[in-house]
């Protein structure tokens, strides 16, 4: 059976025989732009699909969030409702200033701890990576090749495979509980370096000539070529490393003992083990939860362009 | 790979790589390389000498039937999550892309899962399931379903590659979608000329033409549950009930940090040293078509 196809053969109706068949009538809903035939079962059952597909995902937060507005016994009540409560505001200022259960600091402290160590990865990696990838691309020295490989090598060291030694360096430099041992052997990326480096090499040669006929020397190049050229790939880095970093796990696990120093990430999962699960006061970890989520959730919906433009090119 | 115009300076690019390479010597190659070291030596109860055992960490590791259960544990795990995650955001996606006009809309309402940190999504289905408190849970009792994460592996298996696909749909969604929508529109009207209706032209012109995308993904997702899983393990099951959901680098923690077995705990991480380089060979040498966007 052959069908209507193209923007041409909108006034056709579905059933239709040969293409060159006159239209009689016009259908009583045209075809969306872009799509091939009229199917409306189709059409609703896309956007059923994506609905339910939305609400789905969005459950464990819903629910999450219901249990942040609530008091702690009715969390415990099973099964526990799914209304939102009224006790926002008193959940969250507790949570924010006190902390629960087995954590003593509060998750306002917490957050700022993931503030500055999301800030320090993200701002220090695309400045590390920047000049890095910059010296690879416009310079010629010997051992450039050499470096580069070095550089491409740590892809293939992830924290995980090196934890128990990456510890011990850590440990031995005195670095354990510090802002600096949370954010320092994370700032080394090779991703970032790569996608500089891919960029630079997009950027024309004759900026640089012109650059040196002008007698400018590498490093006013850099700053007044290079880098304004490269907002919109530290843009999408930023977002994509501030995630990273504000939500690191295993890293400030190991490297943390002392709670002032937890990020909330830790925090979270400290409040739900120890103790029995009575003793955990699942309405303040729940708002815990939430604020957890919030900054990264804030960053990736307003810089989503970034975002999506900072994943693709990352893994290219 | 050659830029024309290059600077000359004696100094300056090794004062501008400085940074780079020497956080990478520091916390990356001394570490491993103490790894590689430490995984063939054996140190006394006492921590006090250490001596030179060859592969024997290596044999042992062969032989242990918890690190064999580990590895068996963490293929199932990676094949679910693979499977299961990119089966559902390639729904997903086809449909968002057929929602033309509202395909913005519904990406902007998917893509904040992976704003989410694993830990935080292991908590967030844990306490859906929890069996005294989780509402799901509840409704799964009222339906007659058996569920109890602390006692059955099975369970707990379930509860993890949920959490795990649930923070990954956003990442494969995005890819799916952006490669669906670089398909050229022609070759489908062509198709729906000829005859072919949408399922038919799904299965034989969409899916092999995303098939770049696809295999990109789907080594993308077994590296994710291989190695950055961690997180969903540590706080959602700990790696139990027993060992049912302690994949290798939560045995790698374990070992080295619980047990204190250094040389067991090296040998382990050059293992999955190995897994990783041969992954991203794969992932550099026969991705050879970059992902359009």
């Amino acid at each position: 059976m052959i069908e209507s196809g193209g923007p041409a053969a909108i006034g056709e109706p579905s059933t239709a025989g040969t293409p060159l068949e006159r239209p009689t009538r016009r259908p009583r809903r045209a075809p969306a732009e872009g799509m091939v035939e009229n199917r409306p079962f189709l059409d609703f059952l896309t956007h059923a699909v994506l609905i339910l597909g939305l609400v789905i995902i969005a459950f464990p937060v819903y629910v999450t969030f219901v249990a942040s507005t609530i008091t702690a016994e009715e969390v415990l009540a099973a099964p526990m409702t799914l209304v939102p409560g009224p006790h926002l505001v008193d959940n969250y200022r507790e949570a924010l200033l006190r902390g629960a259960g087995n954590s003593a600091a509060g998750a306002g402290h917490m957050m700022l701890n993931s503030l500055i160590t999301a800030l320090i990865i993200a701002i220090g990696k695309i400045a590390i990576s920047l000049v890095s990838a910059f010296a690879i691309v416009y310079f010629k020295f010997p051992l450039r090749n050499f470096f580069f490989w070095m550089i491409f090598v740590t892809l293939m060291l992830p924290v995980e495979v090196r934890i128990l030694p990456t510890y011990k360096v850590v440990s031995d430099l005195g670095m354990l509980d510090s802002y600096t041992g949370l954010t320092l052997p994370l700032i080394a990326s090779a991703t970032a370096t790569f996608l500089f480096r891919q960029f630079f090499l997009t950027i024309p040669d004759e900026l640089a000539e012109a650059a040196r006929i002008d007698g400018a020397g590498p490093m006013r190049f850099f700053w007044d070529v290079v880098v304004p050229m490269s907002k919109t790939s530290m843009a999408a880095l930023f977002v994509i490393q501030f995630i990273y970093g504000w939500n690191q796990y295993l890293w400030p696990l190991i490297v943390t003992t002392r709670e002032e120093y937890y990020t909330v990430v830790i925090g979270i999962k400290r409040m739900i083990s120890g103790g029995g699960e009575a003793s955990v006061e699942w309405h303040l970890v729940m708002a815990t939860a939430m604020l957890a989520m919030l900054p990264p959730a804030v960053v990736v919906i307003l810089m989503q362009k970034w975002f999506v433009k900072g994943l693709v090119d990352t893994e290219k | 790979m050659e830029k024309r115009v290059v600077f000359r300076s004696s100094w300056l690019p090794y004062l501008l790589v400085a940074p780079q390479l020497a956080i990478t010597i520091v916390f990356f190659f001394w570490p491993a390389s103490q790894a590689l070291l430490q995984s063939v030596q054996a140190q006394d109860p006492f921590g006090i000498s250490v001596e030179f055992v060859g592969l024997e960490n290596f044999r042992n590791l062969v032989n242990d039937e918890h690190y064999l259960a580990s590895f068996r544990v963490t293929a199932i795990f990676s094949l679910l999550v693979a499977s299961i995650g990119m089966s559902l955001s390639l729904l997903l996606a086809v449909f968002a892309d057929r929602a033309v006009r509202l395909a913005g809309v519904y990406k902007t309402l998917l893509i904040w899962p992976y704003a989410v940190a694993h830990a935080v999504a292991a908590v967030l289905w844990l306490f859906l399931f929890n069996p005294t408190l989780g509402v799901v849970a509840h409704w799964m009792r009222g339906w007659g379903i058996g569920w109890d994460p602390l006692l059955n592996g099975r369970d707990a298996m379930t509860l993890v590659v949920m959490a795990a696909v649930w923070n990954q749909i956003s990442y494969n969604f995005l890819f799916f979608l952006a490669g669906l929508q670089s398909i050229p529109k022609s070759l489908i009207e062509a198709a729906a000329i000829d005859g072919a209706g949408p399922g038919r032209r799904f299965w034989t012109i969409i899916l092999p033409l995303l098939s770049p995308t696809t295999f990109f993904l789907l080594v993308v997702n077994i590296v994710y549950a291989f190695f950055n899983t961690f997180a969903i393990i540590d706080a959602a099951t700990g790696g139990g009930p027993g060992q049912a959901t302690e994949i290798l680098v939560y045995k790698v923690y374990k070992d080295g940090f619980k047990a204190l077995d250094l040389g067991g705990s090296a040998a382990q991480s050059v293992v999955l040293m190995v897994i990783v380089i041969l992954l991203t060979i794969v992932q550099f040498r026969w991705i050879e078509r970059k992902v359009q966007y």
